[in-house]
């Protein structure tokens, strides 16, 4: 692999930049391999990133249906944070911002990871009654996280309106100074050319049609639209598509897919300075390198694979955007988009073996999948190679919706379900 | 935003007037001290989650306030019938095929 340095940046401006060369190899699939990874999505690469550089697994292919990256990855508003409530999901996500710390250095190339601060306000008595015990649970868990007031609020995103005159005044807000953003398409593309080049095959533009199983009952490859592949171990990293996989292996799923929504503004200046989130009235922004305002939205009500949501979805949120931050009121929308989440139950991820021998899923991230991306990757990829889940996901698996050891996040992620 | 129908009040009105309550025709387990955990599981967590053609609960909550079913295709969104709770599932196959698909 060409490590990318400021020398090689030096180097290829005296060709205009054209030589670069490409970041991953096209390959054409194998006859077998020992894992192959469907779904090659941020969770999906880190999974077989960390498989061919910590567990030694290199002859791993991950196949995706259309582009890489292409699924929730490169639509997500690129959110990183870990102020969760409960232990175990805090060890989870917390994990994670272990890893995206030192991942632009680990992977030579720039996620662009900016720990600017993620705030989520609080509107109501209630609000503020929750926020305070998280960041009391999160304390105890050492994660990082702090209360302020509405004029300590105003200090650190000067934009906010914290006037007591508007439909939902902000009476407070959990501080997490470590949250922030990553650049997401950057992610895909870093844990795509590390795994490429650790021997990894990135297939693109092969649907996976069914999972064979032998008489045992243990996997023994894929079919694909581009033929059988004979696998010892796979691992569906599927997202929103996840039940539909599954289902080909004879697995039902306790997920549903919801469509939510995402729209960026035109490009403007550095307007605004962190993450600001609102549960309550439902709104989430904060700005890219590039100057667009990022603006998550809401699920539709209904399950649906058509990648797109209802106006009336984004609308509410744009009211919400409008009325706490009165200056953005005539900035103009250019983009929105929908992509499929795979919700479960408790609003926790599954990391887990199932009850197939040889395949594996990661799956139910719900509405926030992508601020775990490195952390999920680690340990799924520690879950494959050993047969047995980390310490950390240990908790994650399928099996707690019949032991009743659920993780009960539903009050916890950032939006109202 | 979807235009939804309800059988009871024999009206089409904006998806906003319903509330959609996820897939239908599940029933709870009438012993429940004689069923098995794996049952249970099923009843309450496991769920189809169709790519395609789907019945699923609708509440006609700013209007009558009843349960309905609708038979809806989740990849165009497109609803393929409406019917009122209790009568028994149509033959989802045949809609879809009926429909083009």
């Amino acid at each position: 692999m060409k490590r990318y340095s400021f020398l090689e940046l030096a180097k290829n401006a005296f060709s205009a930049h054209q030589n670069w060369g490409r970041q991953w190899r096209s390959p054409e699939p194998k006859a077998e391999y020992d894992v192959v990874i469907v779904g090659a999505g941020g969770h999906g690469l880190a999974t077989a990133y960390y498989l061919a550089k910590q567990h030694g697994i290199r002859n791993v292919a991950v196949i995706e249906k259309g582009w890489l990256g292409g699924g929730n990855t490169g639509r997500n508003t690129t959110i990183v944070r870990s102020n969760y409530l409960w232990e175990e999901s805090a060890a989870l996500y917390n994990h994670a911002i272990g890893l995206w710390q030192g991942l632009s250095q680990d992977l030579n190339y720039n996620v662009m990871y900016s720990s600017r601060g993620v705030m989520m306000l609080a509107h109501t008595v209630h609000d503020v009654q929750v926020a305070q015990r998280h960041i009391h649970a999160n304390r105890l868990a050492g994660v990082q996280n702090e209360w302020l007031t509405p004029e300590q609020a105003r200090e650190y995103c000067p934009p906010l309106n914290i006037s007591k005159n508007i439909r939902y005044p902000v009476m407070g807000a959990a501080l997490q100074r470590v949250g922030g953003t990553a650049r997401h398409d950057a992610v895909a593309w870093g844990y795509a050319r590390g795994a490429d080049d650790l021997g990894v095959d990135i297939i693109q533009n092969c649907a996976v049609t069914g999972i064979k199983r032998g008489q045992d009952g243990a996997v023994e490859g894929v079919e694909t639209s581009k033929g059988f592949i004979k696998a010892k171990k796979i691992g569906v990293v599927a997202a929103g598509h996840t039940s539909t996989v599954m289902d080909m292996a004879g697995v039902r799923m306790p997920l549903e897919s919801y469509p939510l929504q995402a729209l960026v503004s035109e490009p403007v200046k550095p307007a605004f300075p962190c993450v600001v989130m609102s549960n309550t009235i439902h709104a989430y922004i904060s700005q890219s390198d590039k100057g667009e305002l990022v603006i998550g939205a809401g699920t539709d009500q209904f399950i649906s694979y058509s990648q797109t949501g209802g106006i009336h979805i984004t609308n509410h949120t744009i009211d919400a955007i409008c009325e706490l931050f009165p200056h953005f009121r005539r900035m103009r929308m250019l983009r929105n988009w929908g992509g499929i989440v795979d919700v479960t139950p408790d609003r926790s991820p599954i990391l887990s073996k199932t009850p197939v021998p040889g395949l594996y899923v990661n799956c139910g991230w719900g509405t926030g999948g992508f601020k775990a991306t490195p952390g999920s990757g680690h340990v799924f990829a520690h879950t494959i190679a050993k047969d047995e889940p980390h310490r950390i996901n240990a908790p994650f698996t399928i099996d707690r919706f019949r032991t009743g050891r659920l993780i009960d996040e539903a009050a916890a992620a950032a939006v109202a379900h | 935003m979807l235009l939804v129908y309800c059988p009871y009040c024999d009206v089409e009105r904006a998806e906003t007037e319903f509330s959609c309550r996820g897939q239908a025709h599940i029933s709870r387990p009438s012993d429940p001290s004689q069923t098995s955990d794996e049952d249970w599981v099923n009843y309450l967590y496991m769920r189809a989650n169709t790519k395609g053609v789907y019945a699923e609960r609708w509440r006609h909550i700013h209007g009558c306030g009843r349960f309905f079913n609708a038979v809806r295709d989740t990849v165009s969104d497109k609803f393929l019938k409406f019917y009122k709770a209790g009568e028994p599932m149509p033959d989802l196959e045949a809609l879809a095929k009926e429909a083009g698909k």
